[in-house]
C-alpha cells in the first residue's frame, strides 16, 4: 500500500508545489527519492509527532497541503489534541498518513499495534477517515484527499487483498465491491480484506456466495451500500483489523440502526475490548483474535444452520 | 499619552467589563499581557484591519488562550470589528468564548485553549513564510507556566534548527500559574539560559515598558539575528494595573464584581 501511497505523492508533488510531506523520522528507504527530487516539499521533524501537526498546522493556514508520516499510533494518539484543535478545528487541509495499520507490526508489541485509530479518528468531527483495503485504493484516496476539504486520515496496511481492479473509478465516500456474491456480504476496512476473500473461495465449496464490499472510507461511510446490502443479502459481516469499539462495525450500526432497517443476521468481527499482549505475524495475531477467513466461514456457516 | 499606553489602557477597560459582565475568569493573565498586545497591535505589526486575510500582514498568535479577551479587545480598538461586540463575550450563543477562538471572529488567526499549541504552529507559518520568500514575521505570545508542556519545546528545537528569523516569541514572565508559583509547580529557571540552550536570541525585558518593548520587538532589531528565532523574557505582573489584582493566583480564577468591579474601573481609568 505504501507503494502505492508513494506513486501519489510523486504524481501530486509534481502537479503543486504547495503540496508538502512531512515525516516524523519515519520512512527510511522510502523518502529519499521524494526528498531529493522535491527538497522544498519535504521535511522531517524528527520525532515529534505534536510539533507535527501544529508545524503542518502552520503551513496549511499558509496554504499548503499537507501529507503527514509515521506509523502506528504515533502520527494519531500521540497529538490527538493538537489534531483536533489545530488541524481540524481550523479546517485545514492535512491528510495523516500511518503506516502499519492493525496488526502490521504485530511482532514489535501492543505499542505498535495501531488497534483504536479508527475509531478515535471517526470521532473527530470533519476527519474523513480513508482505510484501504486494497493497494490501487490506497493510491486513489491519496490523490483524492488532496482535493477534500478537511483533515483526512489514511491508514496504511502491510497487507492487502489483491484483486483485479482495471476499469475501476474511485471515490471517497463510495465503497468498492472486491467480490460479487448473492448470499451473504462482508463489509471490510484494511488489507483484512484479504481475510473476506479467502472465506469467500471457502465458501464457495458450500455453494453459498459471499459479496466483499471494501468500505475503504470508513467516515463518511456508504449509506446507500449499507442499505443495500441489508436489503439483499442473508447476512452482513462487518471486519476490521481494529477494536470494535467505535470502528468500522460500529459505523454500520449506527446506520443500520438509525435506518430501522434490520438485516436478518448481524456480526461485528475485530478486536475486544482489550490490548494483545503477546507478539507476532499479522496473520498469526489475526488468528489469536479470531479474524480471519476461517472464522468468517465457521460465522456463517452458523446462520445457515439456522436459516 | 502615547497611542500605545492609549491601547493598553483600553484593552484593560474592555477585559475588566467583559470579564464582569460574563462572569468569566481570568482576568489577571489578561493584564499582564494589555502592554504587550497593545505595543503588537499599536505599534509594530503590519495589518490591514478591514482586510484581515491581508497577505502580507504580520501573524499573531496567542498561544495562551485563556488571554483571550486582551485579543478580542486589541483587534476591536484596532478596527477589525465594533467595540460593541466585545460585551458578547461569555453570553449563551456567543463566539466571544473564554478561549481565543478564530471562528467568526476577524483577525483571530488561531483559535487556542489547550496550553503548548501556539508555537508550533507559529513556526510552521514562519517555514511557509521562509518557503514562500514572504516577508511577514511571526508573533506568538505564550504563558510562562505554559513552558511545562513539552510540545513547546518540540517547536523550540524546530524553530532554531531552521533557522526560522522571522518568528519572534514573547513569554509573559509573570511568574505565577494555576496552583502557584512557576518555580514552586516546575521550575523554569534558569530560563533564560534553557532558552539559548535551544538556540534563541533571548532578550529579559519589562513587559509593562512599552519604549523598551518598541525597541526589541522592532524589525530593524530583529535583522541583527540573521540566523536565530527570537525569544522575549517579558517580565510582567499578573493583574498588572488594579492593585488588589496585582501578584494575586485568586485572580486567575475570580471575577470583578460589585465594589471591587468599580475600584478595579476607577484604578484603570486613572481616577
Amino acid at each position: 500500500m505504501r507503494n502505492g501511497f508513494m506513486r501519489s505523492m510523486f504524481a501530486l508533488a509534481e502537479e503543486s508545489k504547495d503540496l508538502m510531506l512531512i515525516t516524523a523520522d519515519l520512512g527510511y528507504g522510502v523518502f529519499e527519492e521524494f526528498e531529493k527530487k522535491y527538497p522544498k516539499q519535504y521535511l522531517n521533524v524528527g520525532v515529534a509527532e505534536q510539533n507535527m501537526i501544529g508545524v503542518a498546522s502552520g503551513l496549511a493556514l499558509e496554504g499548503k497541503t499537507v501529507y503527514l508520516y509515521s506509523i502506528g499510533n504515533f502520527p494519531t494518539l500521540r497529538c490527538l489534541e493538537q489534531i483536533r484543535n489545530d488541524a481540524c478545528y481550523h479546517e485545514l487541509n492535512i491528510n495523516i498518513v500511518a503506516m502499519g495499520g492493525g496488526f502490521s507490526y504485530g511482532g514489535l508489541g501492543m505499542s505498535h499495534h495501531a488497534t483504536e485509530d479508527i475509531a478515535i479518528m471517526r470521532a473527530l468531527p470533519g476527519v474523513t477517515v480513508v482505510v484501504p483495503s486494497t493497494e490501487w485504493e490506497a493510491e486513489e484516496a491519496t490523490l483524492a484527499l488532496s482535493k477534500n476539504k478537511g483533515v483526512g486520515y489514511l491508514r496504511l496496511d502491510k497487507s492487502k487483498a489483491t484483486i483485479e481492479e482495471t476499469g475501476r473509478a474511485f471515490s471517497l465516500g463510495e465503497s468498492n465491491m472486491l467480490l460479487n456474491g448473492d448470499d451473504y456480504a462482508v463489509i471490510v476496512a484494511g488489507g483484512i480484506a484479504e481475510e473476506a476473500i479467502d472465506a469467500a473461495y471457502a465458501l464457495s465449496e458450500y455453494f453459498l456466495s459471499l459479496k466483499v464490499l471494501s468500505m475503504h472510507t470508513v467516515k463518511p461511510i456508504d449509506k446507500e451500500a449499507i442499505a443495500d446490502l441489508v436489503k439483499y443479502y442473508k447476512g452482513i459481516i462487518c471486519i476490521e483489523e481494529g477494536t470494535k469499539l467505535g470502528g468500522l462495525g460500529s459505523a454500520v450500526s449506527e446506520v443500520i440502526m438509525e435506518t430501522q432497517n434490520y438485516p436478518k443476521n448481524f456480526r461485528s468481527i475485530g478486536i475486544n475490548d482489550q490490548y494483545i499482549c503477546i507478539v507476532g505475524s499479522q496473520k498469526f495475531l489475526r488468528e489469536e483474535s479470531e479474524m480471519t477467513a476461517d472464522f468468517i466461514v465457521k460465522v456463517i456457516l452458523e446462520w445457515e444452520s439456522l436459516t | 499619552m502615547e497611542n500605545s499606553e492609549y491601547l493598553a489602557k483600553k484593552i484593560r477597560l474592555h477585559a475588566v467589563k467583559m470579564v464582569n459582565s460574563g462572569g468569566s475568569s481570568h482576568i489577571g493573565s489578561v493584564l499582564s499581557i494589555a502592554d504587550i498586545l497593545a505595543v503588537l497591535y499599536g505599534h509594530i505589526m503590519k495589518y490591514k484591519a478591514t482586510q484581515p486575510k491581508w497577505p502580507d500582514r504580520d501573524r499573531f498568535i496567542l498561544s495562551k488562550g485563556h488571554g483571550g479577551v486582551g485579543v478580542y479587545a486589541a483587534l476591536a480598538e484596532s478596527g477589525f470589528f465594533d467595540t460593541r461586540k466585545l460585551m458578547e463575550h461569555y453570553q449563551d450563543g456567543s463566539i466571544f468564548s473564554g478561549h481565543v477562538s478564530h471562528k467568526g471572529i476577524p483577525g483571530v488567526e488561531l483559535s487556542t485553549g489547550a496550553l503548548g499549541h501556539g508555537l508550533a504552529v507559529g513556526v510552521g507559518m514562519a517555514y511557509a513564510a521562509k518557503l514562500d520568500e514572504e516577508a511577514y514575521r511571526v508573533f506568538v505570545l505564550m504563558s510562562d507556566g505554559e513552558l511545562n508542556e513539552g510540545s513547546n519545546w518540540e517547536a523550540m528545537m524546530f524553530a532554531s534548527h531552521h533557522k526560522l528569523n522571522n518568528v519572534v516569541a514573547i513569554v509573559d514572565r509573570n511568574r505565577l500559574q494555576s496552583m502557584n508559583t512557576t518555580e514552586e509547580t516546575l521550575t523554569l529557571e534558569p530560563l533564560q539560559q534553557k532558552l539559548e540552550a535551544f538556540g534563541w536570541e533571548v532578550i529579559s525585558l519589562d513587559g509593562h515598558e512599552h519604549d523598551v518593548l518598541k525597541v526589541y520587538l522592532s524589525v530593524d532589531y530583529e535583522k541583527r539575528y540573521l540566523d536565530k528565532p527570537l525569544i522575549i523574557i517579558a517580565n510582567t505582573v499578573k493583574g498588572k494595573g488594579v492593585s488588589f489584582m496585582e501578584n494575586q493566583i485568586a485572580w486567575h480564577y475570580k471575577t470583578p464584581t460589585g465594589e471591587l468591579f468599580d475600584q478595579a474601573i476607577k484604578e484603570l481609568e486613572g481616577v
